[in-house]
């Protein structure tokens, strides 16, 4: 086999348009995800079963199912009901809501991890309901959760390459798109490879940093 | 919802009328009756596991009743008026009631996310709507009684378990309470450390006209402060006397026998 590091060097160019489409799509799709999952864990946990039982089995239905039959589904099915986006922005949602349901999980592990003192005491002090979220409850979770959520969206990234299935051209496809002109695969899929590589490993030091400003700090 | 069966009266701070709680087919309060009157530092005693707790926490309305009525002040807390009858009381009128109560707990409950200074300023500024520096000179002079105006700006986890418990009696008391609930605040204190929090609560019960109830387990603190001391078990007040009676001469069988293990237990 003829391995030519040229061909990776002209893929380069190709790869960067694709990695941009990837960053909207994640940094897009990584937003939603960490709303969303904060919906769906606050109404997870309502008194109302009305809403916290539907929104139990969205969440582990999406999270049941693949990320691919989810992208297709939105794809054929928005247009259907009258709403036409882009196929990078059908991507970017079908990430999100995916993601949502990891960081929903998260986030209530995070919230039941406060002891239940900090809210009986808030409670002692006669703070608000919104209070005790907003200056007790919330202050404590997250620097629980940011680990988590820092690890997802690195995940997130990687799952990018999905959206090929629903013409949403990003590195592996701008890699693939050059193989069938050249009919020479290996150096662009390398190329894009070592573009995952390298971006993946630059928000894992990122993440890391993250956490070390509002992770988790130990007294 | 049940009937209120005495009209409020402002002579009792502390009113439980027919109180029954439950939890499952878990009868904890049977029809529990007592009262406690303005100024007065009530101890309650009797074996763990029997509910000293609960009634408690029924005061500070972390826990609903399931039958019979609290009054405190002469408003009942667990029920509140509308149009001519008596419904459960939502949060709105919980919120107005629970500002004349305050309660320290047995596992401190300080906020980890503040420091010292800010676990009292927060609910007199969040709550009460005082400003920050108003809050904090209260703050200071709560501190500074306790023995702490050293640890303004320290962390609470930093300090010693005796130290976390005097904290939270200044938060509480910062928020100028009409009646104190004491949670066996020195049962998870090394031994050491129970003295000083507990000369504390003794200067305020002294200093202050703040109406006490305490589940307490250190039985000479009791006589000397209690006003009153109920023993309570199976869901009802056995025995109430003033502390020289009831621990030299009790009236009561299972009072005598829990005396004696409690006494025994704490050599
Ligand atoms: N949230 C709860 N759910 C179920 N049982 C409870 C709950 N809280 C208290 N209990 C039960 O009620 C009884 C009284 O508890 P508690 O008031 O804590 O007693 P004490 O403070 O006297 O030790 C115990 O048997 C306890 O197991
Ligand atoms: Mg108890």
């Amino acid at each position: 086999m003829n391995f030519e590091w040229s061909g990776v060097w002209d893929a380069m160019p190709t790869m960067l348009d694709g990695l941009l489409v990837a960053l909207t799509a994640t940094g897009i799709g990584y937003v939603i995800a960490l709303v969303l999952g904060l919906v769906f864990a606050f109404m997870r946990r309502s008194e109302s079963r009305w809403i916290s039982m539907p929104v139990g089995f969205l969440v582990e239905f999406i999270r049941s199912t693949p990320l691919l039959v989810q992208l297709f589904f939105f794809f054929y099915v928005l247009p259907l009901i009258g709403i036409s986006v882009s196929p990078l922005a059908t991507g970017a949602f079908a990430l999100g809501l995916h993601y949502a349901t990891y960081t929903s999980e998260v986030y209530r592990a995070g919230i039941d991890g406060v002891p239940q003192g900090q809210w009986e005491a808030s409670t002692a002090l006669n703070l608000s309901t919104r209070r005790t979220w907003t200056n007790v409850i919330l202050p404590q979770a997250i620097p629980r959760v940011v680990p988590a959520l820092g690890n997802y969206v690195i995940a997130m990234f990687k799952d990018t390459p999905q959206l090929l299935a629903i013409t949403v051209v990003e590195m592996l496809g701008g890699a693939i798109a050059i193989g069938s002109e050249t009919f020479r695969y290996s150096e662009p899929i390398a190329a894009a490879g070592l573009v995952y590589l390298v971006v993946a490993l630059l928000m894992a030091w990122v993440a890391r940093m993250v956490e070390r400003r509002y992770g988790q700090v130990r007294v | 919802m049940s009937e209120p069966y005495s009209s409020p009266s402002a002579d009792v701070m502390i009113q439980f009328d027919r109180v029954v709680k439950k939890f499952g087919d878990h009868v904890v309060l049977r029809e529990l009756n007592f009262s406690v009157k303005p100024g007065e530092f009530v101890t309650l005693i009797g074996p763990s596991g029997s509910g000293k707790t609960t009634i408690l926490r029924l005061l500070m309305t972390l826990e609903q009743v399931d039958g019979g009525t609290i009054q405190v002040c002469g408003d009942y807390l667990s029920h509140m008026q509308r149009g001519g009858r008596f419904v459960p009381a939502d949060e709105r009128y919980l919120r107005a009631r629970r500002k004349r109560i305050g309660m320290v707990f047995q596992q401190f409950n300080l906020f980890p996310n503040m420091n010292v200074l800010q676990n009292v300023t927060e609910a007199p500024v969040r709550s009460l709507g005082l400003s920050k520096a108003d809050a904090a000179e209260r703050a200071r002079d709560l501190l500074d009684m306790v023995g702490l105006s050293d640890k303004v700006q320290a962390h609470p986890m930093r300090l010693s378990g005796g130290q976390q418990q005097r904290v939270a009696i200044a938060r509480a008391l910062a928020m100028r309470p009409q009646v104190l609930l004491l949670d066996e605040v020195t049962s998870a204190l090394d031994p050491e450390l129970v003295a000083g929090v507990l000369s504390v609560l003794k200067e305020i019960a002294r200093t202050t006209d703040i109406t006490f109830l305490c589940v307490t387990h250190e039985m000479q603190f009791a006589r000397d402060v209690s006003d009153r001391v109920m023993m309570f078990d199976k869901g009802q007040v056995i025995e109430d006397a003033p502390p020289e009676q009831l621990f030299t001469q009790p009236a009561h069988e299972r009072t005598r026998s829990f005396l004696h293990a409690v006494i025994d237990r704490s050599g």
